[in-house]
């Protein structure tokens, strides 16, 4: 090519990406997007899976957002502002803010919501335990009084975590059995228009929303397609635009990745930082012994794990935080993949090739294989594996129960230890009945003060200083295995701009996407 | 005749109870409830929300109690509150039904034309070429999986070919009426009903075959026969008629288990029929709702055996009605 030619070509180049520059949103336009399991409903104050998020995060606002370094951004608070001694927190709502059915959102709706969520929403409940009093001045400022600092409470305020319900067709009613449960009425970009069960949700724009020039799609469609290959062909057919993280089957993604027009990216989960482990059942059998457990940490190949049955995507975890959760730290022990190593710790143990039951964790195709190669892995080094197979609820029953020695498992994060990552290790989460407390049954006094201190401890570096001793003694113990953090990738049509703009991700809504023409 | 299908009714009432205690305890020998797989959707790890969540669906209660409950509101055609749509069973069955009893019927239609058309022209032609080919066909269709046919009709006819919608029941936003709605649904139609089709077209093809083959040895063939009517008479009016009854019991029989072929067909074409539903209902523990698809699917099978006994007598008038 002569230099002229290269010149032009150049030129030319620059043109175009300038006029893609100066083209921006533009509005109009349908998404079709995947949603799966079906959620059982769209109220959010009542339901809190990641399907009824996914979709009512549409229609449902929270008083914040979160930027992907977890940073506060306004939602329906324009401004916050914290007193010195970290117990008053000060929320200016937006003005001028609707619910669907035109009537105004004002501070009571947001007293209203921490009333009926304190008690509908288990999460919402935990984090409002350190809630004195909220008070309303004046219909757009909303204070909330805390009988302690109470570090994490900035960021429990996300669409999911704290819904905003409108009072006024909910007060006084039986929530339940509301009518309005079946017609959802929130403050979002979107409104809800209408739902074929077992088919599609389909939500369309709310043209008073409180962001001027927001949304600019004018509808979405949820489309429920139970089968994984299923939905990997709608999106191959051209018949859906958005597989929202978890759609498919990974060994599907780097096929559709090639595909025409087409996008992938792990960004909008690091508010939700999906860790995994391995439960390891810490009162009995072999894994109970601390140096067992170690050995199993050096026996796992996590980066082939992450390599291959998760094409890449993730980082190998380096203990209980995620490297997105605030006061992480990498300055703990390291457990490489040291087969040798972990056969003299096995020694050291005195194992003698007793069984170890696995449960896999029943989530499709991606969760069986990974099983598969942990287990390789452990027989590699002469640990004697048995694989237990269950659906979902016999999962949740088994880890409930603590009838396991090893059990795959992931949970969110929420971005602060306090909310998402003691939970699993104090004392007073031990207790049967649920598969998302402290299971594996570590018990440390020192660790349960750690978290207790942690939670309440002010200012910021203080809590710092606390969750890193935290967490190398938790690595030094390993409570559990720890393996990768997750990234679900969502794949799009590169012609639908802007789907993530925060931390939640497609959990967010769809506010700011917009469609290339 | 009423009084036979009015004995046959209440018969078949006892029957579905005694169906409904049995999978009333045979669920709850599935480990897992629907708290804990509710509250591991929410990601809520508190005993009290899953206790809360025991409480109001009623399963605190005593098995004896819970099984009193809900056989008393069988009784009064009352089938349940679903646990984790909140809604009630009947609606949701109700909603679902049209598009299973669409996706079956059309299912049953094509493997029992298809089956018997084929069958006869297997036995017609017996030791031929074509007889083979109708054979080896229908004995790759019965033996290949379900799901593994609709997905390889997926990829040629939806992927590679482009000519069939991959999922759904029909055109989501295109807004069609009238006719064009019609050709869509039977556009959306074809690949989940065929797949179904096919996998029982291929044992009524063998039935009406061997069926055939064997009536044709009969003394009243050779007796048509002799008395020169046609071979293509011989064969529909004579043979075909008489070795329809086995195939007749057989389409009775599998009538009711087409849901069954439909959880999975469903599943993989995302039809939103009662298959499907028993399919999420069954992964989720949601006892009333898993409960109330196998009480409809307990009397379709029960409404279509009676109705087999009454094609009997139309098929064979030498078949009387007895009690």
């Amino acid at each position: 090519m002569s230099k002229r030619k290269i010149l032009v070509s150049f030129a030319a180049m620059c043109m175009l990406s300038t006029a893609a520059v100066a083209e921006g949103p533009k509005p109009g336009g349908v998404i079709n997007a995947v949603i799966q399991p079906e959620p059982p409903s769209l109220m959010m104050g009542l339901v809190q899976n990641g399907p009824t998020q996914m979709v009512a995060g549409n229609i449902y606002e929270g008083l914040l957002r979160y930027s992907p370094k977890l940073d506060p951004l306004p939602g329906l608070a324009e401004s916050w502002s914290v007193s010195e001694d970290g117990k008053v927190y000060t929320f200016k709502l937006v003005k001028g803010v609707t619910w669907h059915d035109g009537k105004p959102f004002t501070a009571a709706d947001v007293l209203f919501s921490i009333e009926f969520l304190k008690q509908t929403h288990a999460r919402a409940r935990g984090n409002l335990a350190q809630l004195e009093k909220v008070e309303a001045p004046d219909q757009s400022t909303v204070v909330f009084t805390l009988k302690q600092p109470f570090g994490p409470f900035i960021g429990i305020f996300e669409v999911g975590s704290l819904p905003m319900i409108p009072k006024h067709l909910y007060e006084g009613t039986d929530f339940k059995t509301n009518p309005a449960n079946n017609t959802p009425i929130g403050t979002g970009p979107f409104m809800f228009s209408e739902w074929q069960k077992g088919s599609f949700i389909r939500l369309v724009k709310n043209p008073s929303y409180h962001v001027k020039g927001k949304p600019n799609i004018d509808e979405i469609y949820w489309h429920v397609i139970p089968d994984a290959a299923a939905r990997s062909v709608a999106y191959e057919t051209g018949k859906v635009d958005v597989l929202p993280g978890g759609s498919v089957e990974n060994f599907d993604v780097p096929r559709l990745s090639k595909l025409k027009n087409t996008c992938v990216t792990g960004a909008g989960w690091e508010f939700f930082s999906p860790h995994s482990w391995l439960w390891l059942n810490n009162r009995s059998g072999p894994t109970a012994n601390k140096k067992f457990r170690q050995a199993l940490m050096f026996a796992i190949d996590r980066n082939m794990a992450k390599d291959v049955v998760w094409n890449g995507l993730g980082k190998i975890a380096t203990g209980p935080s995620g490297s997105a959760i605030k006061y992480y730290t990498s300055a703990v022990p390291k457990y490489d993949y040291e087969p040798a190593k972990a056969k003299t710790l096995l020694k050291e143990a005195g194992y003698k090739g007793e069984k170890v039951r696995m449960l896999p964790l029943p989530y499709g195709e991606t969760w069986q294989r990974w099983a598969e190669m942990v287990r390789q892995n452990l027989q590699d080094v002469g640990i004697n594996v048995e694989m237990v197979a269950t659906d979902v609820p016999g999962w949740n029953q088994k880890v409930s129960e603590w009838d396991y020695d090893i059990a795959f498992t992931y949970l969110y994060q929420y971005g602060d230890p306090a909310l998402g990552v003691g939970r699993n290790y104090v004392s007073s989460q031990i207790a049967k009945g649920s598969p998302f407390n402290n299971v594996e049954g570590y018990s440390n006094p020192e660790i349960d003060r750690l978290f207790a201190d942690g939670a309440v401890a002010f200012p910021d570096a203080a809590r710092e200083e606390i969750y890193a001793k935290a967490q190398k003694i938790l690595v030094e113990d390993v409570p559990v295995a720890w393996m990768l953090e997750l990234q679900f990738p969502t794949i799009t049509r590169c012609s639908v701009k802007n789907l993530i703009t925060t931390g939640i991700g497609v959990n967010d809504g769809f506010r700011d996407a917009w469609i290339e023409k | 005749m009423i009084s036979f299908i009015a004995q046959r009714i209440a018969k078949a009432i006892v029957v579905l109870l005694a169906l409904v205690v049995m999978n009333f305890f045979l669920i709850r020998m599935a480990p897992g409830d629907p708290a804990v797989v509710m509250a591991g959707e929410a990601g809520a790890g508190d005993q009290l929300f899953i206790a809360q969540l025991r409480e109001k669906f009623g399963l605190d209660q005593p098995l004896p109690v819970q099984l009193f409950l809900y056989v008393k509101g069988i009784l009064s055609l009352d089938l349940g509150f679903s646990f984790r749509q909140q809604m009630p069973v009947s609606k949701l069955i109700l909603d679902r039904l049209p598009a299973t009893l669409l996706l079956t019927g059309t299912a049953f239609a094509i493997s029992l034309a298809f089956g018997i058309l084929f069958g006869a022209l297997a036995a017609r032609f017996a030791g031929t070429w074509a007889d083979t080919v109708i054979t080896i066909a229908a004995l790759i269709f019965y033996a290949t999986p379900l799901f593994w046919v609709a997905l390889m009709a997926i990829l040629l006819f939806s992927v590679t070919m482009d000519w069939l919608p991959s999922f759904g029941y029909e055109t989501v936003g295109a807004g069609y009426t009238g006719l064009a709605h019609v050709l869509d649904v039977a556009a959306h139609l074809i690949l989940p009903a065929t797949t179904i089709g096919l996998f029982f077209m291929a044992t009524y093809a063998r039935m009406t075959r061997a069926s055939m083959l064997e009536v044709s040895r009969l003394d009243f063939v050779k007796t048509a026969r002799a008395k020169g009517l046609s071979d293509a008479v011989i064969q529909r009016r004579h043979v075909l008629r008489n070795a329809l009854l086995p195939v007749v019991t057989l389409a009775g029989l599998q009538a009711g288990t087409l849901v069954g072929g439909a959880v999975l067909t469903e599943t993989v074409f995302a039809w939103p029929g009662i298959g499907r539903l028993m399919y999420e209902a069954l992964l989720q523990r949601d006892y009333n709702l898993l409960l109330g698809v196998f009480v409809v699917c307990s009397a379709m099978v029960l409404a279509f055996n009676l109705i087999t006994d009454l094609v009997y007598r139309s098929v064979d008038p030498r078949i009387e009605f007895a009690a």
